[in-house]
């Protein structure tokens, strides 16, 4: 029987198997972030050291706020302690860390690519969940605990259990303004939070060949929102360009060997999957999400749900307590839903590509509600400057801000008032997640634009028309 | 100073249990971000398990499971669908451990939340949807009802006295009975690892 790309990367690191089938495998990089700073004194204090530093690549992005340039620009207390905690280990531990005056700082998931630490065939590992975002780049990469963390830290490896396999085809070819980003709230409005729960993910297709490197990592990113640990693409000629004369990737005299091995990366023909679900790519429309969970998702055309359709009494409840803390009416076109502010960033959505299709929506027009369009690291802002998208924010009334998670999570001072609705292209519309009694909706960054600019959610391909696009 | 408290071996116990009747209770549930770069050593860090259903703005306690007389003090959760979905934080266990909560009974939770249970010394139990139903019913009827767990037979007995089996991967097991610590544990396989690591390096040049 043939091998899954999952299986092929799996096998070349495994170190040591048990009889149980727990494994010890070998992680090739490590990606940390300024929440995991107290592993330092706690290894510090159990005298433990890193034990391959130059594995270890670290980056402010939670406590950064988004309108400071340097620590120094950071008020006193816990933000600041935080980022500075990671700063001031490197000099002890000797990982490799970008500092926040260094234009290659940003969101650990955004800097792991563009550096080319992420590679296709390697097992990369970080202590946060949407490290399935890497796996875009044709490895496997998850997200481990804070204890895990501190695990690799010294051993450079980790134990697992294999998990089972799917894979999601999607045929067809995406539509106009349709994205990684409602490709993959498509997907978890169909499988559900749980739906991939204990799996790691192949995406494969027309579809999804079609897509940039920028959104298939939107789409790997929010594979945890279906509950897969692991989201992956076999590495194709985009991908290999892409990786091509970045700091961390292959250099010169190593390059072709490194291009001949990951050209083996795909599944064999025969391979075999435990799950396998198609989805019609053409059928796929831009995606807003009206509740609490990110499967609660619906097309821009369509409808908030009543709760009386829904047969499962569960099922039903959560749905009324949605919308309860929504504030939504069963029934209405989710188009009618008013924004209060919008969120162009977090690691799902702050790429360069990301950015141009806010402007392209932004240019020549006026947000009508508070728009904050955050960069994931400052080579993207400086790449944006370049290109001009940033007087195309500006001069649509919207705010232009230093990288970092921002309003994603709400650690840094941007955040929403109780009660506040957000159109956001970040991945979790959980209670609370934007600050206490926050709203969110999740929609693509085109679509968020379009939200900005008129007020309510609204459908960016009507708007776009327009144009004369 | 260590991080968070030292992981106990795991005993048989039987305590009150806490249900909490919300599918896809997500980490942002369980800890809010806010509380992320507290130290389990603050005063106080055991309110921020499940605060904003717990607690109003100004502190008051809200009308929630947890806050009612029989279910407080419980050490065993017994929680519906995708329990600890979300995000990656290890807090959402610290919590836990800093409210004495031992064991969580749910039909199905969050792969990694699901580790760091293991690794905090949190017990994970799945039961099927239709037992974990039973259990939340006959606590919410009764609520102060104990819930007995015995990790070493892999069985944990209802108010009523019905046992249930429950599977559990060996590893985690034998790590939970002994309180071990993953790196004490690995360290043990340093030589391997090395050799591993050259060969690699050999056969993976670029990443050397
Ligand atoms: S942007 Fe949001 S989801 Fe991404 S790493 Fe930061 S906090 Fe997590």
């Amino acid at each position: 029987m043939g091998k899954t790309l999952f299986d092929k990367i799996w096998d070349d690191h495994v170190i040591f198997e048990r009889d149980d089938g727990n494994v010890l495998l070998y992680i090739d990089r490590h990606l940390t972030h300024d929440m995991h700073h107290r592993a330092f004194p706690d290894l510090k204090h159990r005298g433990l050291k890193l034990r391959e530093p130059d594995k270890l690549f670290a980056t402010p992005d939670h406590s950064v706020p988004t309108t400071a340039k340097t620590i120094d620009d950071i008020p006193e207390g816990e933000m600041r302690m935080t980022v500075e905690g990671l700063h001031k280990w490197q000099k002890e531990f000797g990982y490799v860390h970008f500092a926040m005056d260094d234009d290659r700082h940003g969101i650990v998931h955004v800097v792991g690519p563009e550096q080319g630490i992420t590679l296709p065939g390697i097992i990369l590992v970080c202590g946060d969940s949407h490290t399935s975002t890497h796996g875009a780049m044709g490895c496997l990469a998850f997200g481990i605990g804070h204890s895990e963390v501190k695990h690799v830290m010294v051993t450079q490896a980790l134990w697992q259990r294999k998990p089972k396999k799917m894979r999601i085809t999607i045929t067809g070819t995406l539509g106009p303004s349709v994205s990684g980003k409602d490709v993959i709230l498509a997907i978890i409005q169909k499988i559900g939070t749980a739906g991939g729960t204990g799996y790691a993910i192949e995406y494969a297709g027309s579809a999804i060949d079609q897509l940039s490197m920028e959104g298939r990592m939107t789409l790997c990113n929010m594979t945890i929102e279906a509950g897969a640990r692991i989201g992956m693409i076999a590495p194709d000629d985009k991908c290999i360009d892409y990786c091509r004369g970045l700091t961390f990737a292959p250099k010169a005299d190593q390059w072709d060997s490194a291009v001949q091995y990951w050209r083996t990366l795909k599944s064999d023909p025969d391979a075999e999957f435990d799950a396998e679900i198609t989805f019609d790519g053409d059928l796929i429309e831009p995606m807003v999400t009206w509740g609490v969970s990110p499967q609660w998702g619906v097309p821009i055309t369509g409808t908030v749900p009543d709760p009386k359709d829904e047969p499962d009494p569960n099922r039903r409840a959560e749905i009324e307590a949605a919308l309860a803390y929504m504030d939504l009416k069963a029934g209405m076109p989710v188009s009618d839903i008013k924004i209060d502010t919008v969120f162009v960033g977090a690691c799902t959505n702050s790429r360069i590509e990301d950015l141009r299709a806010a402007a392209e929506v932004a240019r020549g027009r006026t947000a009508k509600a508070r728009t904050l369009i955050v960069p994931g690291s400052g080579l993207i802002r400086k790449q944006a400057e370049v290109e001009g998208l940033d007087k195309v924010f500006i001069d649509a009334g919207m705010e232009w801000r230093e990288p970092g998670c921002s309003m994603c999570i709400a650690l840094n001072g941007d955040m929403l008032q109780p009660g506040e609705r957000s159109a956001s292209t970040s991945n979790r519309n959980f209670r609370g997640r934007q600050g206490p009694g926050s709203r969110t909706h999740l929609v693509s960054p085109a679509m968020a634009a379009a939200a900005a600019v008129t007020g309510h959610l609204t459908d960016v391909r009507e708007l776009l028309k327009g144009d004369g696009q | 100073m260590s991080e968070g408290k030292p992981m106990k071996p795991f005993k048989t116990f039987a305590s009150a249990a806490i249900p909490i009747d919300i599918q896809n209770c997500d980490t942002d549930q369980i800890v809010p971000a806010r509380f992320l770069r507290k130290s389990p050593f603050d005063a106080d860090f055991d309110r921020a398990l499940l605060h904003d259903l717990r607690f109003n703005a100004d502190g008051s306690e809200k009308d929630f499971a947890f806050n009612r007389d029989g279910f407080r003090g419980g050490k065993i959760i017994v929680a519906d669908l995708n329990w600890g979905c979300g995000s990656s934080r290890e807090h959402a266990v610290e919590v836990l451990v800093a409210n004495d909560i031992r064991a969580v009974i749910a039909p199905s939770m969050g792969d990694i939340h699901y580790n760091n249970c293991v690794k905090r010394g949190v017990l994970p139990i799945k039961l099927t949807v239709e037992d974990c139903d039973k259990l939340r019913k006959q606590l919410q009827d009764g609520p102060g009802a104990e819930i007995a767990v015995d990790l070493d037979s892999q069985t944990i007995t209802g108010p009523d006295q019905a046992t249930y089996s429950f599977e559990i991967d060996g590893f985690d097991k034998h790590r939970l009975l002994n309180g071990l610590d993953d790196i004490g544990l690995t360290m043990e396989y340093d030589g391997q690892i090395g050799m591993f690591a050259d060969a690699y390096k050999a056969r993976r040049s670029w990443l050397s």
